[in-house]
């Protein structure tokens, strides 16, 4: 075959082992999708921990709930639904094929998320003063004088069950998000380059679906860690 | 007749390209399922050196080979790496890396650089792993049960955890790069109606990898993080709770043993049509099965747990869905004895091996009717009556149809035949070793004998001699293929594009096949197992 | 380190089916039926292999390649897709039904069983019988009687298992779980550890040594006894102070603790338990977990500040201030409320 003919049969971005770039596109956001209900069955089997012992230890979960950050935590969930937001518009930017409008959104996409994790860090480091963190300098007590104003008793072994939990759900959910990040720095990268047109944008495509994906997972998570039973005393 | 170097070979994946960087670096399936195969050998030695110090051990009541500590750490660590580097990948990372592509007619996989993400991820961990067993190993048993492994033992829980962890997702991204392919890259007119049925097994299986996978990597991840930072998501004298553990571990590794056994279902689906010369009786049926399988083997875990302390309705669930699960499987024992029937057969090594493992997992399987029985499981879980059902299915069944299908595929992948009188022999040999060793295992534990003993009462004794006796054998049997196959690398007779006369659109290329498997991409018109339509080969003799 | 104990052979039956080579004695009710499940379960497997195995050679001779005769190719069959689904299924029922109302038999303990607290801890077996005797790695019981054993780990998950009676629970750490039998012929059986704890895992060994009833009393007037075990708990109860706030006669600022044990119990977020075992000791080591209805949380913690024995000795007292079913034989751990503890015999 002569290079020209192979130039219009053969994409650049046409792998091998496919017949075309449709088959390309749709094998990709496939696979992602899939990757992605792996992901759910992962973030999954926490969940189901953390549900079950909230039922076991309502109390000392309420007053865990309570005691995290409810404002940086809603802030944290617009940033994060705002940055879906910028995403969204860049696949359309792709898909409209303007560079530059797609760059843009991928960088303020990727500041919302060193956003999310600033705040986070923050979150994590108030927890950290209160001796909430679970371990060796674990002390909840604070926890049972609140606790004791209502006349509950707090048995603070469960309460540092809730802040394990804590931690390892927005710890998982940071460390996607920073795989999140890395992902979207490569994106920025070859898109600044001009990989990306109106025919072949696929990793925009999915990159997009990986960040909303755990932007799910963190809507999920505000609720459960932050919002409910948040006062459950009378 | 041996040719010893051939000459005008044409191109194909193996001499392609020369050199370890085009082997560590490559991107085509082929090459990946043969740097598994030699992965996964590596590691079943290992494993399989572990299990012969154990029964060497268990020749005598006293504990007098090795010590307490060491022999728990022996079949922890037999275990282990038996499960997670030899099973799980085996016949997945062997012969589907191998298969899947040739047998929907295309070039490669959805992924092929994922695919060697794979095993690089498989290496990781079992790096990690070999470092772990040398610095001292993990002695929890390979069930890893909270609080003795989270707050009691002084072993590397952690590593292993961690090592586990990774491989996972070996496992994940294998069963990933299958579906996608499955559905998105059969050649023209390969509906899934005329998909081989090992292509169905493989599929199911990789359900399996996608949706079990990750639960077990967040159960090890909590397990090393409530060891690391003395958490007490799983210890009761912190307010946690040790079945929750036994729940989350249990709900990946029972459909963990489906991810064992379904694989190698397929390869017999394979091999059974081959040698009757007959399409599968009941193809829908068998094609079904293995999606029931991977279904219903989601809902049965609480069977691991009759006497752990779950409740009375609990256990009565997980008992009948026991029961349900075990329906499809006894179908395709019956397909495939039916599949036989006005079949024209012969007795290559893979139908023995096949036929082998109907045997073997019939019994595995009927025994496993036995533990489902809430009654009958309080006596015998835990005892010997489980380790021998579990090896029925795994080493009699699965390890059973992983040789049969590196026989029955050996042409294909190296271009040579292995000599078929000794792959005979050593069939025969594993089939009689593996029942020596485990049959007397049945009569053990019903006797009482409870597992994971490193000492055990002297009437136990008689039967335990056999079982070692039996394991000495099997392991004879494992090594001669070992030997001859790669005496056959060099030796062996030169196998054409379709020796066996097989259905199958991986018969229809090269022996060894080209680097990007079809010359051109097939086009189907033809229904599965079309044996009436396929010619015998002309030697149909398999004698050297 | 505890090695191979020096096991007792044997005693007993003659009867080839109760010592019959390949199971252990049956020495105790449910032995017998779970064997008769087990001959079912064999014959059954025995008939499916045979049927199997036979067909397959059969066709394997039968329809061995031969020139000139080719191959038929069959589809398939509904009808035997069905047959060979349903009537499996049916019979794979009748199995489970069969293994379930043993289960449920083995899981109900009787009523007026007599009570024996077991710990079980890293490598050994501990023994409270309701007189106040202690055993380690032995346990004395008659034979005929209904025994419950009521069971907890000081430390990892081990397991009861005592294969000639048939009957296996794990024991968990931070609960009690039961297990019972009626043993059924006089002799020593082995006691097993079921469940992987360690080091000496198969080193956790113990003795059921089975009376006949006379020998059994006369084991109980001359065994060492520290008073019963309701004894030693109500010593237990006046020691940490818990008659401060649960008194008999007048209201406290605790629950009165007569009659609590087996009736229902109304919490004040609503909910109605049932006061058993681990209601009891979830009482006594994590009070605020659940409040009697119109009481406030104010009981002290008692986590870590009594081990399991002591647990086992204030649960048997709680449990000898509830009035007996009517019409059981007189239980000997019963002491009436109020009564002033005894001094330990000696």
């Amino acid at each position: 075959m002569s290079d020209s003919l192979i130039a219009l049969e053969h994409p650049t971005e046409l792998q091998h082992h496919f017949a075309d770039m449709e088959q390309q596109k749709n094998t990709s956001t496939f696979g992602m999708w899939l990757f992605l209900g792996t992901e759910i069955m992962f973030f999954g089997g926490m969940f189901a921990a953390y549900l079950i012992y909230r039922r076991w230890y309502y109390n000392e979960f309420a007053l865990g709930s309570r005691s995290i950050n409810i404002w940086l935590g809603t802030i944290n969930t617009m940033v994060l639904i705002c940055s879906s937001l910028t995403v969204a518009l860049g696949v359309r930017a792709a898909q409209m094929g303007k560079r530059k409008l797609l760059v843009t959104l991928l960088l303020i996409t990727m500041v919302f998320g060193v956003a999310f994790l600033g705040i986070k860090g923050v979150e994590w480091y108030q927890k950290y003063e209160e001796h909430h963190v679970p371990g060796s300098s674990f002390n909840a007590s604070d926890l049972v004088s609140v606790g004791q104003k209502y006349g509950i008793h707090i048995n603070q072994a469960h309460s540092q069950i809730y802040f394990s939990l804590y931690f390892a759900l927005t710890g998982l959910h940071a460390l996607h998000m920073v795989v999140g990040l890395g992902i979207f720095t490569v994106l920025t990268y070859f898109a600044w380059k001009g990989k990306y047109t109106p025919e072949y944008h696929t990793p925009i495509e999915i990159g997009g679906l990986y960040w909303h994906f755990v932007d799910i997972v963190w809507i999920y998570l505000f609720p459960l860690l932050y919002l409910i039973d948040r006062k459950p005393f009378h | 007749m041996a040719t010893a170097v051939v000459t005008t070979e044409r191109e194909n994946y193996i001499n392609s390209e020369y050199g370890i960087r085009s082997w560590l670096l490559t991107t085509d399936h082929k090459r990946i399922a043969l740097l598994y195969l030699l992965s996964i050998t590596f590691f079943f030695f290992i494993g399989g050196f572990f299990a012969l110090l154990i029964r060497l051990e268990l020749l005598t009541p006293a504990g007098d080979l090795v010590q307490a500590d060491t022999y728990n750490k022996l079949f922890t660590m037999h275990g282990q790496i038996m499960v997670f580097f030899f099973l799980i990948p085996s016949i997945p990372a062997v012969l589907g890396n191998f298969l899947v592509p040739m047998m929907i007619g295309a070039k490669d996989l959805a992924f092929p650089r994922i695919n060697l993400l794979s095993w690089y991820l498989y290496i990781f961990g079992g790096c990690m792993m070999l470092h772990c067993i040398v610095t001292g190993g993990v002695d929890t048993g390979w069930t890893f049960y909270t609080p003795f492994s989270t707050a009691f033992t002084n072993t590397k829980v952690i590593e292993a955890g961690l090592s586990i962890f990774i491989v996972g997702f070996s496992s994940i991204l294998t069963g990933l790069n299958f579906v996608v392919s499955i559905h998105r890259m059969r050649a023209p007119g390969l509906t899934w109606s005329r998909l081989p049925l090992f292509l169905w097994s493989i599929y199911a299986t990789s359900i399996i990898f996608l949706l079990g996978t990750p639960v077990l990597a967040i159960t090890l991840l909590l397990l090393i993080f409530e060891r690391a930072f003395h958490l007490g998501i799983f210890d009761p004298t912190r307010g946690g709770d040790p079945l929750l553990f036994q729940h989350l571990f249990w709900f990946y590794s029972h459909p963990a043993v489906y991810i064992m056994i379904l694989p190698a279902m397929g390869v017999v689906s394979e091999i059974i049509p081959c040698f009757s010369r007959k399409r599968v009786f009941g193809y829908s049926f068998v094609a079904m099965s293995s999606i029931a399988i991977a279904v219903f083997g989601f809902l049965v875990w609480a069977h691991h747990m009759f006497v752990a302390g779950i409740s009375l309705y609990s256990a009565l669930f997980f008992s009948i869905l026991s029961y349900l699960v075990a329906v499809p499987s006894a179908v395709k024992v019956f397909n495939w004895t039916a599949t036989m029937y006005k079949g024209s057969i012969s007795f290559s090594t893979p139908m023995l091996y096949a036929l082998g493992f109907i045997g073997l997992f019939t019994i595995g399987g009927l025994t496993g009717l036995f533990l489902a029985a809430l009654g009958f499981d309080v006596h015998v879980t835990d005892t010997y009556f489980v380790i021998a059902h579990f090896h029925y299915i795994m080493v009699g069944g699965a390890v059973m149809g992983y040789l049969g299908g590196l026989h029955f595929w050996w042409p294909k992948i190296s271009g040579r035949m292995y000599p078929e009188a000794w792959g005979r022999l050593a069939a025969a040999i594993v089939f009689i070793g593996f029942n020596l060793t485990f049959f007397p295992q049945f009569i053990l534990g019903y006797m009482g004998m409870p597992r994971r003993y490193w000492q055990y009462p002297p009437e136990f004794q008689v039967l335990n001699v056999f079982s070692t006796a039996g394991s000495t054998i099997l392991a004879v049997g494992y090594l001669l293929p070992m030997i001859y196959m790669l005496w056959s690398l060099r030796y062996g007779k030169i196998a054409g594009d379709n020796p066996w006369g097989a259905a199958g659109l991986e018969w229809k290329t090269a022996s060894p096949p080209p680097t990007f498997n079809f010359d051109e991409t097939p086009e189907v018109t033809w229904e599965a197992y079309n044996y009436d339509e396929i010619p015998m080969p002309e030697e149909v003799s398999l004698e050297r | 380190m505890a090695l191979t104990p020096n096991i007792e052979r044997l005693r007993g039956s003659k009867n080839m089916f109760e010592t019959f080579p390949l199971w252990p004695v049956q020495a105790s009710t449910i032995a017998g039926q779970l064997d008769l499940l087990y001959v079912f379960l064999l014959l059954l497997s025995l008939v499916t292999c045979t049927a199997i195995f036979t067909t397959i050679t059969v066709f394997a001779i039968k329809y061995r390649r031969r020139h000139g005769r080719e191959a038929e190719q069959i589809h398939g069959s509904i009808i035997l897709e069905i047959a060979w689904s349903v009537i499996p299924l049916g019979i794979f029922l009748v199995i489970f039904a069969w293994g379930a109302i043993i289960y449920f038999h083995e899981r109900t303990p009787p009523r007026d069983s007599t009570e024996i607290y077991t710990v079980a801890k890293q490598w050994m077996w501990k023994f409270q019988h309701p007189e106040g005797q202690r055993e380690i790695n032995e346990l004395h019981v008659p034979v005929g009687r209904d025994v419950k054993l009521i069971l907890t780990s000081q430390d990892v998950i081990h397991s009861f298992y005592v294969p000639a009676f048939r009957i296996k629970q794990d024991v968990l750490p931070g609960r009690y779980v039961t297990a019972w039998f009626r043993a059924t012929k006089p002799g020593t059986y082995h006691l097993f550890c079921a469940e992987y704890c360690g080091t000496m895992h198969s080193g956790m060994l113990g003795q059921i040594v089975v009376m006949d009833p006379s020998d059994y009393q006369t084991w109980l007037a001359t065994s060492r006894t520290f008073g019963s075990l309701a004894a030693a708990g109500q010593s237990q109860f006046e020691q940490l102070g818990c008659p401060t706030c649960h008194r008999f006669e007048t209201q406290g600022r605790g629950p009165t603790l007569n009659g609590v044990y087996g009736n229902p119990v109304t919490l004040e977020d609503g909910r109605t338990v049932i006061a058993d075992e681990n209601y009891i000791r979830e009482s006594v080591l994590n009070p605020g977990a659940k409040i009697v209805s119109g009481f406030k949380n104010i009981m002290p913690v008692f986590q870590g500040l009594v081990d399991e024995e002591q647990m086992n000795e204030l649960v048997a007292y709680v449990k000898s201030l509830s009035v007996p079913p009517a019409g059981s034989a007189g239980n000997p751990t019963l002491i009436p409320p109020g009564t002033q503890p005894q001094h330990p015999k000696e």
